[in-house]
């Protein structure tokens, strides 16, 4: 699967194309629209504000672009932690910001009253699965994967989700809806599992063709 | 439930590691991406470079270990050593860091951690606060890998710290960093239970006890340890079999 990982200058696209390369992928990295109309597969990943990530998707004017790919053509989408954020219709980071709107979700930031639950959340916690997502295959629930977040995803619909972890409360760590797939762990950080997981995904769209 | 951490570090110094005591007397240990190779394969829960020289004619040497490192291991990383700018931290990010970690270039310019916690989000930026204690017991913070005095109360800068919008804090002490007689675990208790933000504790573990303490006494969401796992028999696997029958939750 020819996958395209969006260079919009957010971070750490060198982990992921790694990652996506070691599961199987053919990884372009790139933000030109001509690319993206020929990948099989798009991936949104990033670390960094929410403000930020989307200035940086209208500077490059791509915007449109993925809607019509991913909304309109319906490509494989994996959007993994900012890359998951920015697919909801809001973020409530100073202030309320539009994000792509594909996924009828906002991004609040957690909230506690006492210090014993740090934030960002950073480090290895237990997801939950929950139902039976094929990008979970071979694993064991709950898997320890890899976070670093200070806000995290609330969709509408709970019908979509397909993994959870504590931490306070329980929040949302994995949706899936049609042929959008987002995660707020890092699967390109979790070592083996997160291999796993990529691997699933390309297997997943793979199996179609 | 969040897992506490076990995090190596390795010290860089022209592109290869080394090991010291109280921040000098450099020892080679090694080559760092082969290092980074092993801590991977003992699947550590993350790794720390931090470049001791760094500076701007020698940050490609860091940025190839770093990219090198990434293109094998996935694992999370923390990146430090010179970071002054966006722009650096911005390279750092892209070559595979998964967290930068600034010291001098913050408390030069306070500012500069807002700025960057603002572009990059909190999450992804880790303030390392060095510090040594006076003669009269009280402590200070020191920069420029420990060699200048601040006049900072390392208490009142970890605050500081916070509310600028660092999302981390690794906190070491110089007087105990390569000793290898325990952390600082009373200042750490102090600092822990007043932020609001993860604390790595980093100086002084000698033994797996120690890293124990740091956790369970001093209320660090992680330890960091260099000395241990290059001086000892103690590997990382050692280190999170000895926590978890401690009673102590980490990821297996």
């Amino acid at each position: 699967m020819k996958v395209v990982v969006i260079d919009y200058g957010m971070g750490n696209l060198h982990s992921v194309s790694k990652a996506l390369e070691t599961a199987g992928a053919e990884v372009l990295v790139s933000n030109r629209s001509g690319d993206l109309e020929m990948a099989e597969g798009i991936v949104l990943p990033g670390v960094g504000s929410f403000v930020q990530g989307m200035k940086h998707l209208v500077g490059l004017d791509l915007i449109d672009k993925l809607y019509q790919e991913v909304i309109i053509k319906k490509k494989p989408f994996l959007g993994i932690c900012l890359g998951m954020q920015l697919a909801a219709k809001t973020g409530e980071e100073g202030g309320s910001v539009n994000g792509l709107g594909w996924i009828d979700a906002k991004v609040i930031r957690f909230d506690f009253q006492s210090n014993e639950y740090k934030v960002p959340h950073m480090g290895w916690d237990d997801v939950k699965f929950v139902g039976v997502s094929p990008l979970f295959a071979g694993l064991d629930s709950p898997a320890t994967l890899y976070f670093v977040h200070s806000y995290h995803f609330v969709p509408a619909d709970r019908k979509i989700v397909t993994g959870v972890c504590d931490y306070g409360d329980e929040f949302v760590v994995s949706v899936s809806k049609d042929n959008i797939h987002l995660f707020q762990f890092h699967p390109e950080k979790s070592q083996a599992k997160g291999l796993k997981i990529l691997a699933n995904f390309i297997d997943m769209y793979r199996n179609k063709e | 439930m969040l897992k506490n951490r076990i995090i190596p570090i390795l010290l860089l110094k022209n592109g290869r590691c080394v090991k010291g005591r109280q921040f000098g007397n450099y020892r080679d240990t090694g080559a760092p991406v082969t290092a980074a190779k092993i801590y991977d394969a003992q699947r550590v829960d993350e790794l720390m470079f931090l470049d001791i020289l760094a500076s701007v004619e020698r940050r490609s040497v860091l940025l190839d270990i770093v990219t090198e490192t990434a293109k094998e291991c996935f694992m999370p990383l923390t990146v430090g050593g010179g970071v002054k700018t966006i722009e650096d931290m911005k390279i750092l990010l892209a070559a595979g860091a998964d967290k930068v970690s600034i010291n001098t270039a913050a408390v030069e310019d306070p500012d500069f951690i807002k700025e960057a916690a603002t572009y990059f989000g909190s999450a992804n930026i880790v303030v390392s606060i060095d510090y040594k204690q006076n003669n009269d017991g009280s402590r200070q913070v020191y920069t420029h890998g420990g060699t200048k005095a601040t006049g900072k109360d390392p208490l009142v800068w970890a605050g500081e710290v916070a509310s600028l919008g660092a999302g981390e804090i690794v906190l070491t002490s110089i007087d105990r960093e390569g000793m290898m007689l325990g952390y600082d675990l009373e200042f750490i208790k102090i600092i822990t239970s007043a932020l609001m933000i993860p604390v790595i504790a980093h100086g002084g573990a000698g033994t797996l006890a120690d890293l124990k303490q740091g956790i369970v006494e001093g209320g660090a969401s992680g330890v960091a340890t260099a000395s241990i796992f290059h001086f000892t028999d103690q590997s990382p696997i050692k280190a999170r079999w000895f926590l978890k029958d401690n009673g102590v939750n980490v990821r297996l």
